[in-house]
């Protein structure tokens, strides 16, 4: 599955970090990180990190 | 099987969404009383003010697995008929349930005093933060009544539009409650260093102004005015429709650690989001109402999974609380974050910068640490949550 975050709106608040701490989290500098490539069998905490976001930037195809 | 959902908010959504993914197939129709499908309100204090959003900018993402749920827009809740399992709807319909979900949220609690009666604004839905614009694009200046989050990101979002800012509020500080004096001074002195003038420990004794408030009175005989004036001085549980069933309404609807509010052999009463009353077991048993960001979404799993598992065995879920309750507010540059409980310690301790700048703040009651508040430090923060969810 394809994971995708705009960055123009995530403000970095790490929601998602805690959902899916594999696929989502916070630089030392604080700016969020993710990959893009994720295996099938994380769908589940992965569109829970995508019903977390403040901002609502994630998305999953 | 029926479910009914009132309230077409995001508890709503996470509910409706978590009994299909549970795997109930039964039916759902959730009753809304704005023409809208849930969307997002923290932006209404933020973005939406400062830049116009649309609805369509602001709606939730639904699932393809809640695509057959039945939604009635426009329509609330007046009052509830336990015996015949009904809930009748100002339209005057009248919608059948088996199982009731209460998920109405909250509204904007109203100051009663002389001229109360005068048109305010207040922010707590879509059309609201669409006339709030419109009116304060043409203000000079801003009175907002209470020095809360909402109070708070107003002020940010005015003065960076240029608009001039009055808060006036009864606390001694701005957000008190939730975050105490020290944290509070320190978010007034960054308030004031862009301009916001603070008339705090204020005894409001009228609106001022001819239909439209335009200023208050205060009991020093000080006047405070401006074009406009917003009133956010908390919220009320929107309960009444659920009167008569024996409910513990006392501030929201009490409920256990499956979000259910009546016994096991009564008709089956749930109740998520803003309007839920439980204890948040991480921390204690004391049941509070707590309207932080994530816990409609935590509530509305919680409960489209335990009444699944109720209608599937026929047993209320035993599960303890495990929310984190997280907000976070985004003022001028800065951007306050929280986690855990912070309203209820009696101490705090600055761990990493100061309370003026960027910081990572301890909340602690009885050397105990309940909360943790930063600002511009979300990722210091991270180790915190986990924290409360392993060492309790």
């Amino acid at each position: 599955m394809k994971v995708h975050v705009d960055m123009e709106k995530c403000q970095h608040y790490g929601q998602c970090v805690f959902e899916a701490d594999d696929v989502f989290s916070l630089g030392d500098d604080g700016k969020l990180v993710y990959k893009a490539d994720v295996d099938d069998s994380r769908r589940s905490d992965v569109e829970s990190a995508v019903d977390v976001c403040p901002m609502q930037a994630i998305t999953v195809e | 099987m029926k479910v009914l959902i009132v309230g077409a908010g995001l508890a709503g959504l996470r509910t409706a969404e978590s009994l299909r993914g549970a795997g109930f197939a039964g039916e759902i129709t959730i009753v809304g009383e704005e023409p809208h499908f849930p969307y997002n309100r923290p932006p209404l204090s933020k973005d939406a003010l400062a830049n116009g959003l649309t609805i369509a900018d602001l709606e939730f993402k639904r699932r393809e697995s809640i695509a057959d749920v039945k939604w009635i827009f426009n329509d609330s809740a007046l009052s509830t008929n336990y015996a015949e399992r009904s809930v009748l709807l100002e339209s005057g319909r009248l919608e059948s349930f088996d199982l009731l979900v209460a998920a109405t949220g909250i509204r904007p609690r109203e100051l009663n005093v002389p001229g109360a009666e005068k048109s305010k604004f207040s922010l707590r839905n879509f059309t609201e933060a669409q006339e709030l614009r419109a009116s304060m694009l043409g203000a000079q200046k801003l009175v907002i009544v209470g020095a809360g989050f909402i109070g708070c990101e107003i002020a940010a979002t005015a003065r960076k539009l240029g608009i001039n800012v009055a808060v006036v509020a009864a606390d001694p500080e701005p957000m008190f409650r939730p975050l105490g004096a020290e944290f509070g001074r320190a978010m007034r002195e960054r308030h004031e260093a862009k301009g916001v003038k603070f008339h705090m420990n204020a005894k409001i004794t009228g609106y001022l102004g001819g239909d439209k408030a335009t200023g208050v009175a205060l009991d020093t005989g000080e006047e405070v005015n401006g074009d406009l004036v917003i009133e956010a001085i908390g919220s009320l549980p929107n309960t009444e429709w659920l009167a008569g069933g024996g409910l513990d309404l006392h501030d929201g609807v009490l409920v256990d650690s499956s979000m259910r509010a009546t016994p096991a052999d009564e008709v089956s009463v749930y109740a998520v989001g803003d309007v839920a009353r439980y204890s948040f077991d991480l921390f204690d048993s004391t049941p509070r109402r707590i309207e932080h960001w994530n816990l409609p979404t935590e509530t509305g799993r919680r409960a489209g999974k335990s009444i699944t598992h109720f209608l599937n065995t026929g047993e209320v879920l035993a599960e303890p609380v495990n929310f984190v309750p997280s907000f976070w507010s985004d003022q001028y540059e800065d951007n306050v974050q929280s986690f855990g409980i912070p309203g209820i310690a009696d101490s705090i301790n600055v761990v990493d910068g100061e309370l003026a700048g960027d910081c990572v703040v301890e909340y602690l009651r009885d050397g105990k640490v309940v909360g943790v508040v930063g600002v511009n430090t979300s990722a210091k923060l991270a180790p915190y949550r986990k924290n409360f969810q392993e060492s309790n």
